[in-house]
């Protein structure tokens, strides 16, 4: 009879996984500086929360087109910041993007957009022939160029750090983020893509996102 | 005569205990092993990025480095690769890679002989080491 009791521990532990588990309301954090801003309707008044999130922008593309934040509207993206013939973390950043890529292809849901910080190298065709390379055929995946100004600038607002450094291999340093963007542009997670680990909650990550969105 | 069996059992027992040794490091004597070993820290940091943890590279940009046929077949050209780059295409598992490979300078002798030693025994399917040596005299006739 002493035995019985022992039943129903594995019963217990099962029960509380099953209880975490079923959980869907787990949300990502909204990351970066926001401010409130007070409105009055109907006589009352109401505060607004306003995130910090990606502004409006236009970059030349693979295939020598302009794209804009339009491309991405109700989509959620991953955007990285890399240049072409970048021989230090840039290769392992793009073979961790590529597996999410592959995963992920096909689904209007989720697009990627990797910037070049080589503004004077990295034209349009060297970024489409680097694309075919890397196996990206689609336009889910856009590798996009523009001035110095508008690239580091926009790097800023997606908090990855980039600057050109002629002391380091390749002539630029930045962070191998991965930054996970949702629907409003908000930043809701940004994943070093050299480590296994931070690339692994990624993939879980843009799952919570998806099922937020 | 009771120790016959017994005799045959620690034969059998030793036996098997090679073969377990022997299925970890085939063919591989100690120092090779230690030449790796060495070589994977240096491979990590001057060339896991670009041909992956695995020498499986990165698509058509970087080649993987199991080929062992071109392994062999470069051999004395590898130390020169590995220290100067690759500024020509290069036909690897039969497919062409075009991008130019960016040479590490600043690696000894005996660092190179580490990374060519992992390289070649462990993506590709040679047992030798490859020896200081031999890393010295391919330097030599670099083009």
């Amino acid at each position: 009879m002493k035995c019985s009791h022992y039943l129903y521990v594995p019963l217990l532990i099962g029960g509380a996984l099953f209880s975490c588990t079923s959980k869907t309301d787990r949300k990502l954090p909204i990351i970066g500086e926001r401010e409130t801003k007070q409105r009055v309707v109907d006589g009352e008044t109401v505060i607004d929360t306003l995130y910090h999130h990606i502004p409006a922008f236009a970059f030349l593309n693979q295939d020598s087109t302009m794209i804009s934040e339009k491309n991405f509207e109700h989509q959620i993206y991953v955007a990285n910041f890399f240049f072409t013939h970048c021989p230090s973390i840039c290769p392992t950043m793009q073979r961790n993007l590529l597996k999410v890529y592959q995963k992920y292809k096909g689904d209007e849901r989720i697009s990627f957009l990797s910037h070049s910080i080589d503004f004077k190298y990295d034209s349009p065709s060297v970024l489409k022939s680097y694309a075919t390379k890397l196996g990206v055929d689609s336009e889910q995946w856009q590798f996009v160029t523009g001035t110095k100004k508008d690239i580091y600038g926009i790097a800023e607002k997606y908090l990855v750090y980039t600057k050109e450094d002629a002391s380091v291999p390749g002539g630029y340093d930045h962070q191998g983020y991965l930054v996970l963007l949702d629907q409003q542009r908000r930043i809701r997670g940004a994943y070093d893509g050299t480590n296994d680990e931070q690339v692994a909650q990624l993939f879980i990550d843009l799952e919570i996102l998806l099922n937020e969105s | 005569m009771a120790q016959g069996p017994r005799l045959i059992a620690s034969a059998s027992m030793a036996l098997l205990f090679g073969v377990f040794i022997k299925g970890c490091q085939p063919n591989v004597s100690i120092q090779t092993a230690q030449y790796a070993v060495n070589g994977q820290k240096l491979y990590v940091t001057h060339c896991q990025s670009c041909h992956g943890a695995k020498g499986e590279g990165l698509g058509k940009l970087y080649p993987p480095l199991t080929d062992t046929a071109y392994l062999r077949k470069n051999r004395d050209q590898l130390a020169c690769i590995v220290k100067n780059g690759l500024h020509e295409p290069v036909k690897v598992h039969g497919q062409l890679y075009e991008e130019q490979m960016p040479g590490v300078p600043q690696l000894s002798d005996v660092e190179i002989a580490y990374i060519l030693t992992y390289v070649t025994t462990r993506f590709g399917k040679d047992t030798d080491q490859y020896t200081q040596q031999e890393v010295r005299s391919s330097l030599v006739n670099c083009q």
